[in-house]
């Protein structure tokens, strides 16, 4: 597409990044076909190519004003579209790009900015936000069913191996998932224990995404580093692999190499944590499981987070790992559509992201599972408030036996 | 013939407010877009080379909006662009500068499905592969099917009678669909067709069908189903020379073959597409086909067998039969991304759709790339080999002065080949905007006026995408078209420059 950018950015690294996406973007419009937004909206400006063009525009000198906003603020970031495009599109780059220059050049009204804060300011912080669910858990029972709905009930969480193996591994903790689902972790080490691997706990916080998203890049950066410090000395005696239990954070650790590319004290270490990352399905796959003596009388609808398929491209692997263990995998139609969790999407765009919330839970349930896998936190939580069956993390599912 | 009507006095500004204030009385507030920020994506369709702001966006969401709209625009004397997904190559799309951009994107479900008639009726913001997902758990299918179906709408398939892969042995849009649902420039809902194969009266589905949004605006379509063929499968054969590929294609037809899709794609199409789908497609060949067979098993079996003597008469380099249904999907998948795929290697491409005889694709293929030498631009072919519809693109960077110019003087010059080898300039894209002086060339001024009239007896004052499609009389004596018809140059004695 012809780019005419303009003098504020065109000189600058971002300028020209967003230059060579835009450039590779012919028009064709395939991307809008697995938008959810526009599956659900039929607007041009709420699918990316749409977005693409707004964009453009405010990076060709046009000030944008509100409409830009909202429809940029509309994308789920699932990148469901770079999955489709032919032409190579890095979308959830440009937009990154995108929100930035428009958030500077338009601003946020005071209330957008406090509910923005106040997010920032809690979910990050396992030590504010565990604290805050428990007493949330307490009074469940006495809760209007809508704040009910939102609230999850505490799960228990399985013993933590303690047995000593030759290979190390290093798993993520995270913010969110250790207040909301424990066991998803404890499950991950018992399950790589009968795999002879014995899976490390750090005091690491937040992978970063949350902050990135909401367009904090510099605190972004500061959970990065603090990751990056808190697990070098492992690295540097060897542990195997970094370990993500939540596919939205795993493809936040892939990214670090990039996003600390110039910073000349971390760039090789970030870049280090980025190759040694490890969806808990890639670990899996190549292990022998038959180790592994799961009970697969349930039927399980998978349900394939976004940051799995489209952000980390590991479309399939999870079903394959299931299945080859013995689960009946009921078919799910639309599986490349977002679930409209995303983050911090479900607060911020309640609308869309309740309507997708629905139609992603007609679809799991069309073939009448027992129970819903997932692979990240996010997915969880949004569909577990409404699932009429229990909704799990899949190494849950593996590591009951 | 009267120019297109709504000539404002006032200044432009104030009539879109005073229109898109006009029209949140009709459409929810939110489906009136009249912002010049919200506007500009709707500038182009596929055919981004080609931009202008339309008047205002309109997006309803009930038929009963949709007459409301167009007895709005009809009192008032706007142009209205009816669009569906946008992903159309021929400009068809683009809006007009007083017009309004009518939005069918809303329109997404499928109504009802017939099993028994093996019929669907489906709105007409339906993508073009939703109705064979819809309908894929009855063994069914929509058989046309663009290479941009995964994304484009049905209605849009309508309106420029699309094709596909396999319309060679399937038939365009107009041979698959039964009746149509449009609403007439004045508001009226009329239906046309019905659910048989034939109806009393003139044949208006055909003169609909392909009509580019001049004469009506399709609101509702009904289709026909086929049953998925028993056995599908694909050989895809390689050849070290593009010219021996297009004799391949006339030889497989010559012996009496009808394959259900007959594809070629030279090596620039096959580079950039292995990039992106690896395929397995043969990257050293200088043009590859793809062959699919379908039917009853032993019928392919024994298609499979002539196909592979005729291709070996016709000296293949390299053959490979897909193993299973998953290999003969990827050997698919590389064909239908290969436009966008291009944008892989080059910033901008121009797609032209001309379509000559079988007969002739060896050597227009070669004068082809004699002429991209001349312009010195690359020009990737990528097409319907079966049934001779070209689909040449140009490759050019729009942010180098004067490529785009360039191009358009390159694609005019391959159409114009097309036509003297005795083919059209257009195959299923539509002529849009991007052909429009071509028309000039393939009609003389008789027919063209015969074209106007049929457009007047739908749409007098001429709101209904005006100025596309067919060119007015003046547009060509502007052009300064030489007449080409059937083939033959009018005076070929007389030198031209």
């Amino acid at each position: 597409m012809q780019t005419n950018l303009a003098d504020f950015i065109r000189h600058t690294a971002e300028g020209a990044e967003a230059d060579s996406i835009l450039r590779s973007c012919v028009h064709c419009g395939f991307c809008t076909a697995t938008c959810p937004t526009y599956q659900l909206l039929g607007d041009e400006l709420d699918g990316p190519r749409g977005r693409i063009y707004l964009i453009k525009q405010v990076l060709e000198g046009t000030p944008p004003a509100h409409a830009t906003q909202l429809h940029l603020d509309r994308c789920l970031t699932c990148r469901s579209c770079e999955t489709t495009c032919p032409s190579g599109v890095r979308f959830g780059r440009l937009l990154d790009i995108g929100r930035h220059v428009v958030e500077t050049q338009v601003g946020r009204t005071v209330v957008d900015r406090a509910l923005r804060k106040l997010l920032r300011t809690i979910l990050p912080y396992r030590n504010r936000f565990g604290p805050l669910l428990r007493c949330g858990q307490v009074f469940r029972g006495m809760m209007p069913p809508v704040l009910k709905k939102m609230t999850p009930p505490r799960v228990a969480a399985a013993p933590w191996p303690d047995n000593r193996h030759q290979r190390e591994m290093l798993v993520l903790n995270g913010c969110v998932q250790p207040a909301i689902a424990p066991n998803i972790n404890s499950d991950t080490a018992r399950v790589l224990d009968r795999l002879g691997i014995r899976l490390i706990t750090t005091n690491d916080g937040c992978c970063g995404a949350l902050s990135q998203h909401l367009n904090a890049r510099e605190e972004a950066l500061k959970f990065i580093r603090r990751n990056v410090d808190t697990w070098w000395p492992h690295i540097e005696a060897g542990v195997e692999a970094i370990v993500s239990t939540a596919s939205g954070c795993g493809v936040m650790l892939k990214d670090y190499g990039y996003l600390l590319r110039e910073d000349p004290g971390y760039a090789d270490k970030a870049a280090k944590i980025s190759a040694l990352t490890r969806d808990i399905s890639e670990i899996l796959e190549t292990e022998d499981l038959k180790k592994l003596r799961p009970n697969t009388k349930l039927r399980v609808a998978f349900q394939s987070p976004c940051s799995l398929q489209h952000g980390l491209r590991l479309t399939g692997r999870v079903e394959r790992i299931l299945t080859s263990l013995g689960f009946s995998l009921v078919a799910v139609p639309d599986a490349h559509l977002c679930c409209g969790s995303a983050g911090t999407y479900s607060i911020l765009n309640p609308t869309i992201s309740s309507q997708l919330k629905k139609n992603k839970l007609e679809a799991l349930g069309s073939g009448a599972p027992d129970v819903i896998a997932t692979a990240n936190i996010g997915c969880l939580s949004h569909l577990q408030s409404e699932a009429s069956v229990p909704v799990v993390h899949w190494i849950s599912l593996v590591a009951d036996s | 013939m009267s120019t297109p009507a709504s000539q404002f006095k006032e200044p432009l500004e104030s009539v879109r407010a005073r229109v898109a204030d006009d029209l949140r009385a009709v459409v929810a507030a939110e489906s009136v877009l009249s912002d010049i920020e919200s506007l500009r994506p709707y500038e182009c369709d596929g055919l981004s080379a080609y931009r202008k702001l339309p008047l205002v966006v309109v997006l309803p969401d009930r038929i009963e909006q949709v007459q409301e709209v167009a007895r709005y625009c009809f009192k008032n004397d706007i142009p209205i662009v009816a669009r569906g997904a946008g992903t159309g190559l021929s400009g068809g799309a683009l809006p007009i500068e007083n017009g309004v951009i009518l939005s069918l994107a809303k329109f997404n479900r499928v109504l009802k499905i017939d099993a028994q008639n093996r019929t669907a009726v489906v709105q007409p913001g339906v993508r073009n592969l939703a109705i064979s997902e819809a309908v894929a758990h009855l063994d069914l299918y929509y058989a046309p099917d663009p290479s941009s179906q995964i994304a484009c709408t049905i209605g849009g398939n309508v309106a420029e009678n699309a094709g596909g892969l396999h319309c060679l042995k399937y038939g365009l849009t107009v041979h698959n669909i039964l009746k149509l649902k449009i609403v007439t420039v004045d508001g009226d809902l009329v239906t046309i067709g019905s659910d048989a194969l034939d109806s009393p009266g003139y044949d208006l589905l055909s003169i609909l069908t392909g009509s580019e949004g001049l004469l009506g605006i399709i609101v509702e379509v009904t289709v026909k189903l086929l049953p998925k063929p028993e056995c599908a499968r694909v050989i895809m054969a390689s050849f070290d020379d593009i010219e021996k590929a297009g004799n391949a294609v006339g030889n497989i037809i010559a012996a009496g073959i009808i394959p259900g899709g007959l594809e070629m794609m030279d090596n620039a199409a096959i580079r950039a597409t292995e990039d992106f789908v690896h395929a397995g497609y043969d990257v050293e060949a200088a043009a590859i086909l793809l062959c699919e067979l379908d039917g009853i098993p032993d019928e392919v079996e024994d298609d499979i067998e002539s196909v592979k003597v005729v291709l070996a008469q016709s000296g293949y380099t390299q053959m490979q039969i897909a193993e299973n249904e998953a290999q003969r999907q990827l050997f698919w998948s590389g064909r239908k991304a290969a436009f966008p795929a291009v944008g892989r290697i080059s910033p901008d491409y121009y797609c032209i759709d001309g379509t000559i005889p079988r007969r002739a694709l060896g050597s227009v293929l070669n004068k082809i790339t004699e002429l991209s030498k001349e312009y010195g631009l690359r020009v990737v072919n990528v097409f319907h080999a079966g049934d001779g519809n070209l689909h040449p693109l140009i490759l050019y960077d729009g942010n180098v002065e004067g490529d785009l110019e360039k191009t358009e003087l390159l694609a005019a010059r391959i159409l114009q080949l097309c036509i003297e080898v005795g083919g059209t300039i257009t195959g299923e894209h539509g002529v849009g905007m991007e052909k429009i002086d071509q028309m000039c060339v393939q009609f003389d001024s008789l027919e063209l006026t015969q074209f106007h009239a049929v457009k007047e007896a739908f749409d007098e004052k001429r709101l209904l995408n005006p100025d596309k499609a067919v060119p007015t009389l003046h547009r060509c004596a502007e052009f300064g078209a030489m007449h080409v018809h059937k083939g033959q140059l009018k005076f070929p004695e007389i030198e031209r420059f």
